[in-house]
């Protein structure tokens, strides 16, 4: 643990709580400006949550703590990983756990307790929305963890920090097929993964097409805000690892002011790019039907399989 | 004999000679006490297990021969670190499911003298089965192990009638793989000259390869088909869900992982490695084994039925540990292998773990509603809280999420896997560059489907509303059934939280099987706290990311205490569901476990293969009016159906063929005699 790392796992969680929603709010105003909208403003999703944590709590009837208990744990998982994982500093606060596997499956671990939250509710749309999110994170799963096979091969580690530290010292693996074909099925991976389109709508809730928002139907008041906030910083978690295992550079490699400002801008910049690229191709794609989407995560499961088979055969 | 007294004899001995008190006093005991008698014998005769199998695995040796006892050969037991630590974890298993057995066997009705006298003996025969150290040993321990169980899989047959069919099974195929293993090390053994397995590691050498093939596939298939392995896995699924709830966790936690014992044993230790293509193999077996045994899991809505192929699942992946082992063994990667056989050993542990936590709180189900059908469940947090917390710890558990106890030992596999490719400095071959990607691909699968079937399990049998009267009066269970979970429990928190403190013993058991270094120091993983890799990079600290875990859900819900004032943790308002303004929701608008499984079945339809039936009636005055839908779905084992079936055809074609032959007169049989007699003369005037 350095004071490089801690600075990092202060700054990290911070500016990923703080900036989540304003980039979902960014991501809305470009799909309105597309669509010729006027839209709500980049500030609406934070005004959505200062409503909602104001409002009362609500039990709906019959459910149990795991109900109550499940937004807290989706948040708790985001927010280590957004401790742990290297987004504006090289060094992690907590190396021991920056491990890739670890940070993938700390991500799981949110959705599952959100699934077991839509069972709990036992109702109709609360276990059809845990049905279709198991039945993607099952699929997701072997692609994501090739795709990390596929990175993680030429560094010779799984720790996110080496990883991110070996892109930096050798520029040239990021132009690698390895790094390209990984890196579209890590884009398929991420765009399931938080429940996007096509996968899913986030705005919808027609509950033929709903998944996400099927399992979370009977939150209210400040439970539904840690919903929607623990949905933000995945969010803005996943694409920050995308940004940092592809383009790694602005982060801060050494503890000086400038060297943190130029991360946390970069950072910001990174997933401000990324989220609008892909708000601005969602604009352009319909959802897909449920049963089309294993074809699309077999896809790029097979993308993952060539980036690992590209690392041998072309290394 | 060996005359020095140490821990792991005394111990094996005192195992040995309660099961056999335990027995006597058993069958003379009333049936009042007889439960109580009979799982307290047999709780003790575990624990003096695992008191024998930490002592060999903390590096005591024990050597008894005693060669009046078996003709020819006599019986010798060895032990060492490989064998105590599969010692230690089925004695550990036995405790935790005869405390459970107390109040369980009482109430089931299987107070019945055959039940109570053979559960100690089945503990003992499983604890001697790893310290046997000569073929005739071995064998006669083996049998005895699945003799025992036998019995105690049919102790419920005059309730249930798939008891006798289970039954049948699995008597058919654990005699099958037993004749297996006999052909494999009697060949070996006739190789070496003499049944001891000293004698064996020595012949190895100059055994002909095509010989030691011969015996590796013969004992894989014996013992891979006790260890569930597909495609022998037809009986785990049949006969450990029928088998009353305490046998079944000691068969899913402990009897499997002795057919790994065995592959391990025989392959690495007596055959000393062999060529690559043994241990890819082995890969493919345990790859194919677990995706396929997780997939019928997935689909499956009978509780118990889908811990069982849960378990053909977890061998598998342990399959996959020992297969990449061999095959870094065989290109020199000693430390590869040792970190291979290392995580494999681990997710044995944590396996037995586990599962016989999953396996006794699904006994506890059984007990409070009568049912396994998880379509017929649900609700029971609210009757059985504390056993609905322990099955959602196991759930957590099994599916590799952390901070759950399978999370750390796939985290181990995962590492050897990836470390094994060339370009991170591992083996220079190209089978090992396609093998190890498939291999990653299929556990992280297998991973997958894990987290969807625990899922479904926990959400839809323990959560939501009951779906039956049986599930909404269901009680908790009495308090010793829950200290037997809780035994369980906690011993897969500690492997869970803290992995670290049984690395050592997992260094040694691997250093014992010849793989990791001749220095036998080589250790898959150091450190208590944090695992750390040795001779490879990599690091993770379970202990670290569940307390980093606690303290941000601590701090998210202090922030959130304080931002809306207190009214998230205080008394909440209760509102009705949403209903779409239609009227209270009832428990038949749920999802079941069968829906809950339908995209998944949908998805992976043509290696399932469902069988779906749809029934419409229609009113007699109108085509457009429907009366009832009936809906029917089976899926059925389509390896069993496309292998097992035009066996079993075959097999019974011939009995009605051969049936000719035995008219009943006496001439005709003799006969029979006089020609077999006279073949087989000339069959040796020809070859000699």
């Amino acid at each position: 643990m350095t004071a490089l790392g801690v600075v990092g796992g202060i700054a990290q969680p911070v500016l990923i709580v703080a900036g989540s929603p304003v980039l979902v709010g960014v991501m809305r105003q470009v799909r309105a400006h597309l669509e010729g909208r006027a839209g709500a403003g980049v500030g609406q999703p934070w005004r959505d949550l200062r409503k909602l944590f104001g409002k009362e709590a609500i039990t709906p009837a019959g459910t149990s703590e795991m109900f109550r208990a499940a937004p807290l744990a989706q948040v708790a998982t985001t927010l280590v990983v957004a401790l742990a994982a290297p987004f504006v500093t090289t060094d992690s606060a907590l190396g021991v756990i920056s491990d890739l596997f670890a940070v993938v499956a700390l991500l799981a671990m949110g959705t599952t307790v959100l699934a077991l939250a839509g069972l709990d509710t036992a109702t109709a749309f609360g276990g059809m929305g845990a049905s279709r999110e198991m039945t993607i994170i099952a699929l997701v799963e072997p692609t994501l963890l090739v795709a990390i096979f596929a990175l993680s091969v030429r560094v010779g580690s799984t720790n996110l920090t080496d990883i991110v530290s070996a892109t930096l010292h050798d520029p040239a693996r990021v132009a690698s097929p390895v790094s390209l074909l990984a890196a579209v099925a890590l884009v398929v991976v991420v765009v399931a993964e938080t429940g996007r389109l096509p996968v899913d709508n986030p705005s919808t809730h027609l509950e033929l097409t709903m998944v996400h928002e099927a399992m979370v139907l009977e939150y209210a008041g400040p439970d539904l805000a840690l919903v929607e906030l623990a949905a933000a910083t995945r969010l803005a978690v996943f694409l920050g690892l995308l940004a940092n295992l592809f383009l790694p550079w602005g982060i801060a490699t050494e503890l000086t002011p400038i060297a943190l400002a130029v991360g946390i801008l970069a950072l910001v910049v990174k997933v401000g790019v990324l989220g609008a690229a892909l708000a601005a191709a969602e604009v352009f794609m319909a959802k897909l039907r449920l049963f089309r989407v294993p074809e699309l995560l077999a896809g790029s499961f097979l993308l993952a399989l060539l980036a690992v088979a590209a690392s041998f055969f072309l290394a | 004999m060996n005359s020095a007294i140490n821990t792991a004899g005394a111990g094996l001995g005192t195992a040995g000679a309660l099961a056999v008190c335990t027995a006597l006093v058993a069958t003379a005991a009333p049936a009042r006490v007889r439960p109580v008698v009979g799982s307290v014998g047999t709780a003790l005769t575990g624990a003096a297990g695992v008191a024998a199998g930490i002592a060999a695995v903390a590096g005591q040796s024990m050597s008894v021969t005693l060669p009046g006892v078996l003709p020819l050969s006599g019986v010798s037991w060895t032990l060492d670190a490989l064998g105590g630590l599969f010692i230690a974890v089925t004695g550990a298993v036995a405790v935790a499911g005869s405390v459970y057995a107390i109040s369980y066997t009482r109430s089931h009705g299987l107070e019945s003298r055959g039940v109570q006298a053979v559960f100690p003996l089945f503990v003992a025969a499983m604890l001697v089965v790893p310290a046997a150290a000569s073929v005739g040993t071995l064998l006669v321990c083996w049998e005895l192990m699945a003799l025992t169980s036998l019995l105690l899989v049919l102790a419920e047959h005059r309730q249930r009638d798939e008891v006798t069919d289970a039954g049948r099974w699995y008597a058919v195929m654990t005699h099958l793989g037993f004749l297996a293993i006999l052909a494999g090390l009697l060949t070996f053994a006739a190789h070496a000259g003499d049944d001891s397995f000293a004698a064996l590691r020595r012949a190895a050498h100059t055994m002909p390869p095509w010989v030691a093939g011969v015996v590796f596939v013969a004992t894989l298939i014996g013992f891979g088909s006790k260890a569930g392995i597909v495609p022998l896995h037809a009986w785990l699924a049949r006969a450990h869900p029928e088998a009353p709830s305490h046998v079944s966790a000691l068969m899913s936690a402990g009897m499997v992982n002795l057919g790994i014992y065995g592959i391990i044993r025989v392959g690495q230790d007596l055959l000393g490695g062999g060529p690559r293509w043994w241990w890819l193999l082995v890969l493919a077996l345990g790859a194919v084994s677990a995706v396929y045994g997780i997939l019928q899991a997935a689909m499956s809505t009978d509780l118990k039925r889908l811990l069982g192929q849960s378990t053909t699942e977890n061998m598998g992946l342990v399959l996959v540990g020992v297969g990449a082992a061999g095959l870094f063994a065989t290109a020199g990667q000693q430390v590869l292998a040792g970190l291979a056989l290392g995580a494999a050993l681990l997710h044995v542990i944590n396996h037995a773990a586990f599962k016989s936590l999953l396996f006794l709180a699904a006994g506890s189900v059984l007990r409070a509603t009568g049912t396994r059908d998880l379509d017929n469940l649900g609700g029971l947090r609210a009757g059985m809280p504390i056993t609905t917390g322990l099955f959602g710890w196991g759930a957590l558990a099994a599916s590799a999420l952390p901070p759950g106890t399978a999370f750390v030992s796939e985290w181990l596999l995962l590492q050897a896997l990836i470390h094994g490719l060339p370009s991170s400095g591992g083996v220079t071959s190209t089978v090992t560059a396609i093998a190890m990607p498939v291999a990653v691909a299929a556990v992280a699968l297998t991973a997958g489907l894990a987290v969807a079937t625990f899922i479904k399990a926990f959400g839809v049998g323990f959560l939501a509303k009951p779906r039956t009267e049986a599930a909404a009066q269901a009680r908790e269970s009495p308090p010793l059934m829950l200290a037997g979970m809780g035994l369980a429990a906690a011993a897969s928190v500690v492997l869970a939280v803290l992995p670290g403190v049984v690395l050592p013993g997992i260094g040694s058991a691997v250093a014992a099987a010849g793989v990791g270094g001749e220095s036998g120091s080589a250790r898959a993983a150091a450190g208590v706290v944090t695992l750390r890799l040795v001779g490879v990079t990599g690091a993770l600290s379970p202990l670290v990311l569940v307390l980093a875990l606690l303290g941000a859900s601590l701090l998210t819900a202090g922030v959130v205490r304080a931002v809306t004032a207190g009214r998230v943790g205080g008394a909440r308002r209760v509102a009705r569901l949403w209903d779409c303004g239609g009227g209270p929701l009832s428990s038949r608008m749920e999802y079941t476990a069968t829906s809950f499984a339908e995209p998944l079945q949908r998805v992976f339809d043509d290696v399932v293969a469902p069988e779906t039936d749809v029934d419409v009636d229609h009113h007699e005055e109108s085509r457009y009016l429907v009366r009832t839908v009936e809906y029917r779905r089976r899926v059925p084992d389509r390896i069993e159906q496309r292998l097992y079936q035009p066996l079993l055809k075959a097999v019974a074609a011939w009995g009605v063929a051969g049936r000719g032959l035995a008219s009943g007169s006496v001439h005709r049989y003799l006969g029979y005699g006089f020609y077999t007699v006279c073949a087989l003369l000339l069959l040796l005037a020809v070859t000699r």
